[in-house]
C-alpha cells in the first residue's frame, strides 16, 4: 500500500506540475525513480518532522501541492502544531501520507503506533481524514487527492492487506460505501477493520444473524448521510476500529448520530481500550489483544444481540 | 573537498583493526537479538558498542542488583532503535538474563524493537522517538544537582536524531545551566535512514556547533576503547560546562558487508547465507 500510495505521487506529479514530494529521512531507494525523473520536485530532507510540515505549508501558500511522508506518530504528534497551525489555520492543500497507521508496528512499541492519530486530526478544523482498506482502494483515493482542497492526512494500513475494493466504487472523499447491505446489525468500520468485519459478517450471516458492513474510508468528514440512512431501523449498531475508543470513528459516528437527533439503537464501540500497549509481536496479535479479529467482531456481536 | 579532522581520519584509518573478543561477544549478543526476533536495527545497534562497553565496563556507577538506586548515573539511549547494544550490555551486567535476548520483539517480551522503561531494568526512559533524549537527560542532570546526587548523565544519539530541532533546543538549555555533570554522546556513523548524512542532512563542522552551544566538544574514535576509556576517565563532571562527545563510529561495524551501508540500517529477514557470514564475522579470533 506504501509503495502504490508513493508511486501514484511520482504519476500526480508527472501530471500536474503542483506536486512535490517531501520525505523525512525514509528508508533507502524512496521514491527512486521520481527523485531521478524531477530531482527538483523530490525532497528527502532531514529526521525533521516540524520543519517539512511547515515547509510543505510554505510551499502549499505559494501554489504548491505537497504530499509529505513518514512515519504516522511523527507525521501527527511530532508536528502537531505546525499541522495545526501552519497547515490547518491556513487551509493549506498538503497531503501527509502516514506509514504504518494503527498498530501496523506493534513490534516497535508504543513511541511507533499511531493509535491516536484519527482523534487528534479530527480535531482540527479543515483536516480530512482517510483510512483505506487495500492497495487498489488507494490508488482511488490518490488519484481524488490532487483536487482536493484542503489538508488531507491519510493513514497507510500494513501492506499486502486482502483486496475487498472494487473499482466500481465511484471512491469519493467523504462518501462511505456500503460493503454489505444491514440486516439487524450495522457495522461501521474503517482502514483495515472493513475486512475483518466483512469476514465477520460471513461467520454471523452462517449463524443466520444478516449483518452489513459500511466501510467509512473517510472518518471526516463523515458521510453524515450514509448514517442516516442506514442507522434507523437496526437492532445493533457496531463501530470497529485500529485506535483507541477516545476520540476515533465510533466517537465520530455517535456524535453526528446524537446531534442529528436520531433515536440510537444498541450500540457497541469497539477498539483499543484507553492505555499504552504493552506488548508486543505482530499487528495481527494485537488486534487479538483487543478482540479485533474477525472470529472476536463475531462473538461480540452475538453477544450484544 | 571537505577537511576531515585527524581524529575523523585517523578513526577511518583505524577501521582495518579487528575488534577484540569483548567487542565480539557483545556483538554475539546483539545478534541473538536480531535472530530471536527474526529483525532489528542491526547496522544501528553495531555502531555504538564500543561506547556502551566502555560506559557500563569502566565508567557508569550502577548496581543490577538495584537499579533504581538513587546515586546511580543515568545512561539514556536517545536512539533508541539501536537497543539491541543496550540489551546486550543490559544481559552482560545481569540487569536482564542472557535468554531475554531471543524473545526480542515477541508478544510476551520485555524486550521492544525500542526500549521500554518500567519495563526493562536499566533502562530509564522509553525512547524510540528520535530526538527526546537530551531534554530528558538535562532534566535528569538538573534533578542530580538540586538533590546533591553525584549522578551523572550520559545521553547516546544518533547523528541523524540531530537533525531534530529539540536537541537543539536541549543543547541549548544545558548551555545555559552549566551542566558539568550531562554528557552527550553522538554516535556520528555518517549515516542515517535514507542514505549518507552528507546527502540527506550534512552536520559538519559538528564539533564546532556543540561549542558554539555552550558544550566543551570532544572528537573520538567511536571504536577504539582505550581513546574511549581515557577520554571518560578525563572529564571532570563537575565543571560549568557540558560535554559533547563525536564519536567517529561506522555503522553496522563488525560486519563487514554491512558496514558503511545504509540498506543494512534495519533488517526484517535474514538469509541463511548472511546469518553464516555474520557469526563467521564475530567469531573469536
Ligand atoms: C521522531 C522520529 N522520526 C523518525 C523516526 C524514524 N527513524 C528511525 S531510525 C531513523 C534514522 C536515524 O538515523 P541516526 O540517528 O543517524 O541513527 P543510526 O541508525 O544511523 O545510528 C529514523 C528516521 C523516529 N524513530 N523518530
Amino acid at each position: 500500500m506504501r509503495n502504490t500510495s508513493l508511486n501514484k505521487v511520482h504519476e500526480l506529479a508527472r501530471r500536474d506540475s503542483r506536486v512535490v514530494f517531501i520525505g523525512s529521512d525514509l528508508g533507502v531507494g524512496t521514491l527512486k525513480a521520481m527523485k531521478a525523473e524531477m530531482p527538483e520536485r523530490f525532497f528527502m530532507e532531514g529526521v525533521a518532522e516540524q520543519n517539512v510540515v511547515g515547509m510543505a505549508a510554505g510551499m502549499a501558500m505559494d501554489g504548491l501541492i505537497p504530499y509529505v511522508n513518514t512515519i504516522a506518530p511523527f507525521i501527527t504528534r511530532r508536528c502537531y502544531e505546525q499541522v495545526a497551525v501552519d497547515v490547518c489555520v491556513h487551509n493549506l492543500p498538503v497531503r501527509l501520507i502516514a506509514n504504518g497507521g494503527g498498530v501496523v508496528y506493534a513490534p516497535l512499541g508504543p513511541t511507533h503506533l499511531a493509535i491516536e492519530d484519527f482523534a487528534i486530526l479530527r480535531a482540527l478544523p479543515n483536516m480530512a481524514v482517510v483510512a483505506v482498506s487495500d492497495a487498489e482502494e488507494m490508488k482511488r483515493l490518490m488519484d481524488v487527492s490532487l483536487d482536493w482542497p484542503g489538508p488531507l492526512y491519510i493513514r497507510l494500513a500494513k501492506g499486502g492487506d486482502p483486496v475487498i475494493s472494487q473499482p466500481t466504487d465511484d471512491f469519493r472523499i467523504g462518501r462511505a460505501i456500503l460493503r454489505r447491505p444491514p440486516g439487524r446489525v450495522l457495522m461501521v468500520a474503517t482502514g483495515a477493520t472493513t475486512e475483518r468485519c466483512l469476514r465477520a459478517a460471513e461467520i454471523l450471516a452462517a449463524g443466520g444473524v444478516e449483518s452489513g458492513v459500511l466501510h467509512m474510508h473517510t472518518i471526516k468528514p463523515l458521510d453524515v448521510g450514509a448514517l442516516l440512512s442506514l442507522v434507523p431501523g437496526r437492532d445493533l449498531l457496531v463501530t470497529v476500529e485500529e485506535h483507541l475508543l477516545a476520540g476515533g470513528l465510533g466517537s465520530a459516528v455517535l456524535e453526528t448520530l446524537v446531534d442529528a437527533g436520531v433515536s440510537l439503537p444498541k450500540v457497541v464501540r469497539l477498539g483499543i481500550p484507553d492505555a499504552f500497549t504493552r506488548e508486543y509481536g505482530s499487528q495481527e496479535t494485537m488486534f487479538e489483544t483487543f478482540g479485533l479479529t474477525a472470529g472476536q467482531i463475531a462473538e461480540r456481536v452475538r453477544t450484544a444481540l | 573537498m571537505r577537511q576531515d579532522s585527524p581524529i575523523r581520519q585517523a578513526a577511518r584509518q583505524a577501521e582495518a583493526r579487528p575488534l577484540d573478543n569483548r567487542s565480539k561477544h557483545l556483538r554475539r549478543l546483539v545478534v541473538e537479538g536480531l535472530l530471536g526476533g527474526g529483525r532489528g536495527h542491526i547496522g544501528s545497534s553495531m555502531s555504538p558498542i564500543e561506547i556502551l562497553r566502555v560506559l557500563y565496563d569502566e565508567v557508569m556507577r550502577f548496581d543490577p542488583a538495584n537499579p533504581k538506586w538513587p546515586d546511580r548515573d543515568r545512561f539514556i539511549l536517545s536512539k533508541g532503535h539501536g537497543c539491541l547494544a543496550q540489551y546486550a550490555l543490559l544481559a552482560d551486567k545481569a540487569f536482564i538474563g542472557r535468554e531475554t535476548l531471543a524473545t526480542f520483539c515477541k508478544r510476551e517480551s520485555i524486550l521492544g524493537g525500542h526500549p521500554e522503561a518500567g519495563k526493562v531494568p536499566g533502562v530509564e526512559a522509553s525512547t524510540g522517538a528520535l530526538g527526546h533524549g537530551l531534554s530528558i537527560g538535562l532534566g535528569m542532570a538538573l534533578a542530580a544537582r538540586i538533590q546533591q546526587r553525584p549522578s551523572r548523565v550520559f545521553v547516546v544519539m544518533g547523528d541523524g536524531e540531530i537533525n531534530e530541532g529539540s536537541v537543539w533546543e536541549a543543547a541549548m538549555s544545558a548551555g545555559k545551566h552549566k551542566l558539568g555533570n550531562l554528557v552527550a554522546i553522538v554516535d556520528y556513523n555518517k549515516i542515517q535512514s535514507y542514505a549518507f548524512t552528507d546527502e540527506v542532512q550534512p552536520l559538519d563542522p559538528l564539533p564546532e556547533k556543540w561549542a558554539a552551544f555552550g558544550f566543551d566538544a570532544i572528537e573520538v574514535d567511536g571504536h577504539d576503547v582505550e581513546a574511549l576509556s581515557a577520554l571518560f576517565r578525563g572529564l571532570r563532571y563537575d565543571g560549568d560546562r557540558p560535554t559533547a562527545i563525536i564519536a567517529h563510529t561506522v555503522k553496522g561495524r563488525g560486519v563487514p558487508f554491512a558496514e558503511h551501508q545504509p540498506s543494512w540500517h534495519h533488517k526484517n529477514k535474514f538469509t541463511d547465507d548472511e546469518v553464516r557470514a555474520i557469526a563467521a564475522a564475530l567469531e573469536d579470533a
